[in-house]
């Protein structure tokens, strides 16, 4: 949408290698008996993307495909094993450590993300506070003025998180990350534990935040409908990688790879007439193990595209169509499938 | 055609240091051959609680206070608890939202399977060993009797839920009541177990309930649909009518709110409020303080209103057809 403004988010070359901590002893021992490095698992693998000023960016994908281990990166949780993450020109991390109060992030799970024993007024006025982006004695009012932005009576800033619904709670965590005053802003997974009715209100208050404070989001989801709603690009992940990434309408529209397709076909929908709309086509097999992913494109082994070459040749993540790119070898014959209608 | 479950006024209430919840209120449907109703509501809405209610499988303090449950004819309410266990697993069936805690950990899928075989049939060791590797191929598992030997951990959370499918289908229950048994799982491998299960149920003429709080999946495998809000069916009626031209506003709502009813990046159009609290529900139609349409009638409790293969709770049901809200 927004295609002139500048680049607020770069992440360049990132991956995330979790392998087992060895002590000294360990690793020497592993040297004696030649042993060969330990299991490592790669939970996200070379992505680079950049995201515009003021732009959403959804990232799909199923359990175990480091949508959320690379959310993470990009809020600074965890540091990168190699590459690097840049917000507005800076990098994020400076020597393993965070350096920047500028994003903040929105767990899933608003009854494990508060601390139960604090009043949420005092949650919310924690971070503000030590960071001294407000002094002690303007807390209150600071507090006030979130809470109410989250949608939330002020005065309840003396209560304590069990008192509140589980859509209230994800709002006290909405305010309590942007009391913060952040630029960016990680969702991750915002609304899965929601039940519908309450789902729509805090996407409600989502779009309407983001649009009051120009924050640029990063919005992290299983749910491709919803993702589709707040999103202005999409990132598809498999297996740590990324394999396809466009503007929303394109990927949902035209998906240029196999996967992106199949996981499309898969979401249950209600047709226009209220049609049983279920006779799809489910992607055969599962998910490989990340621990010990199939050689060249991960996809390969289920993919009804796949020839030899997937085997053998990691593809890379080119242009498949103006602003639209995707890891595949085959992307074009996916291309030439009909458009999708609702997209 | 006699149907295979008939549920009347069932009502399930839970007596508590702070008062009596009323979790299921007034139920009431029926059930066919092979028929598969979709059982939708949001948390606390009493779906799952009436699923348990079918088996009898509530424990203190809660207590089926009132109604009848017939499975083929004989009725299950009251029945003595080893009678009940007689039926349980033979004639009705329960899969779960997590099989991780439905599978001992402790013993094989194998050995799992042939206890619960050895509950309700004499069998010799031979026979029952290929009763359940035909079972597990029967679900999609490749090299059945070799993963009989396996233990649950060592299957995919999509292969666990087949297993405890394919234990439920063992002794070809006449009803399957099936609580959520896609939530946990990703849309592929939801997808998946959606298609095998439509067609374990026309294959072996399994009648099902299958509770979800998904309109979409349950769109999908149902043909009937029951809405469900703060413990009564506030609505019922075919699929593909429930869902384009709903009767409640509370249906209505649910539909509105979905994502995909809106353009992209406009505000949804959201149901006000929260549920109430069940220890402290309004008098009359519990949704009447979310509802656009509440008037001062709403304040007694509505009379199941049926026409036409449908029915409703509601004093101002719907009745112009939609126009958009439910296009993909």
């Amino acid at each position: 949408m927004n295609q002139h403004r500048e680049t607020y988010l770069k992440i360049e070359n990132v991956s995330k290698i979790f392998g087992p901590r060895l002590s000294m002893g360990d690793r020497i021992l592993r040297a004696a008996i030649r042993r060969g490095p330990p299991p490592s698992l790669t939970a996200v693998s070379g992505v680079s993307l950049t995201l515009a000023k003021g732009q959403t960016l959804g990232l799909v994908g199923e359990s175990g495909c480091g949508k959320s281990t690379l959310g993470r990166v990009i809020a600074g949780i965890y540091p990168p094993t190699t590459g690097k993450v840049m917000l507005d020109g800076l990098a994020l991390m400076e020597e393993g450590r965070k350096v920047t109060t500028a994003v903040q992030t929105v767990f899933q799970d608003p009854f494990a993300s508060l601390d139960p024993r604090m009043k949420v007024g005092e949650a919310v006025a924690e971070g503000p506070v030590a960071h001294g982006i407000v002094p002690r004695s303007g807390a209150r009012a600071h507090v006030a003025k979130w809470l109410s932005h989250a949608g939330l009576d002020p005065t309840l800033a003396d209560r304590y998180p069990h008192q509140f619904s589980g859509g209230q709670r994800q709002r006290i965590a909405i305010a309590r990350a942007l009391a913060m005053q952040p630029k960016l802003l990680i969702c991750d997974e915002p609304v899965a534990s929601l039940d519908v009715s309450i789902q729509a209100q805090v996407i409600n208050l989502f779009l309407e935040l983001r649009r009051d404070l120009d924050l640029t989001c990063v919005f992290i989801s299983h749910d491709l409908s919803v993702v589709r709603h707040v999103s202005d690009r999409v990132a598809v992940m498999y297996l740590g990688r990324i394999v396809e990434l466009g503007e929303t309408h394109q990927v949902f529209g035209r998906p240029s790879h196999p996967y992106t397709a199949a996981l499309l076909d898969s979401v249950p929908r209600i047709a226009a007439e209220g049609e049983v709309l279920m006779e799809v086509k489910p992607i055969s097999g599962e998910i490989p193990s990340p621990l010990n992913p199939p050689p060249g494109c991960h996809f390969a082994p289920r993919c009804p595209l796949a020839t030899a070459r997937c085997t053998a040749e990691i593809p890379s993540l080119r242009e498949t169509a103006p602003g639209q790119r995707a890891a595949c070898h085959h992307a074009e014959s996916q291309l030439a499938e009909p458009e999708r209608a609702g997209a | 055609m006699s149907p295979v479950l008939e549920v009347r006024d069932l009502r399930t209430e839970f007596f508590t240091a702070a008062g009596t919840l009323r979790a299921v209120n007034d139920v009431s449907f029926s059930l066919n051959e092979g028929e598969i109703i979709g059982l939708v509501g949001e948390s606390g809405s009493g779906k799952s609680v009436t699923g348990f209610s079918l088996l009898g499988l509530i424990d203190a303090p809660g207590k089926i206070t009132g109604g009848s449950v017939r499975l083929k004819g004989d009725e299950l309410v009251g029945m003595a608890q080893p009678d009940l266990r007689r039926r349980r697993g033979r004639d009705i069936a329960m899969i779960f939202q997590d099989p991780i805690a439905t599978l001992n950990p402790l013993l094989t899928i194998g050995q799992q399977m042939e206890m619960a075989l050895a509950a309700h049939e004499r069998l010799s060791p031979r026979a029952s060993e290929d009763r359940c590797a035909e079972a597990l191929e029967r679900v999609g598992i490749p090299s059945a009797r070799a993963r009989l030997k396996a233990y649950p951990h060592e299957f995919s959370g999509g292969m666990r839920q087949r297993v405890a499918i394919s234990i439920a289908l063992l002794h070809r229950p006449a009803v399957i009541v099936a609580d959520e048994p896609t939530t946990a799982l990703d849309v592929s491998i939801q997808a998946q177990i959606v298609t095998e299960m439509k067609m374990l149920a026309r294959e072996f003429g399994v009648a099902m309930i299958w509770i979800s709080h998904d309109l979409a999946v349950v769109s999908g495998i149902a043909q009937r649909i029951a809405v469900m809000y703060a413990g009564r069916i506030v609505e019922t009626g075919p699929a593909a009518q429930v869902l384009r031209q709903p009767r409640h506003p509370y249906t209505r709502g649910l539909l509105d709110s979905m994502p995909h009813a809106t353009a992209p990046g406009q505000a949804l159009r959201q149901i006000p409020g929260s549920m109430p609290s069940m220890m402290a529900l309004p008098p009359g139609c519990a949704f009447a303080p979310r509802c656009a349409f509440a008037s001062p009638a709403c304040t007694s409790v509505p009379e199941l209103t049926e026409a036409a293969g449908r029915s409703w709770r509601c004093f101002h049901p719907l009745d112009q057809p939609a126009q958009e809200g439910i296009t993909s």
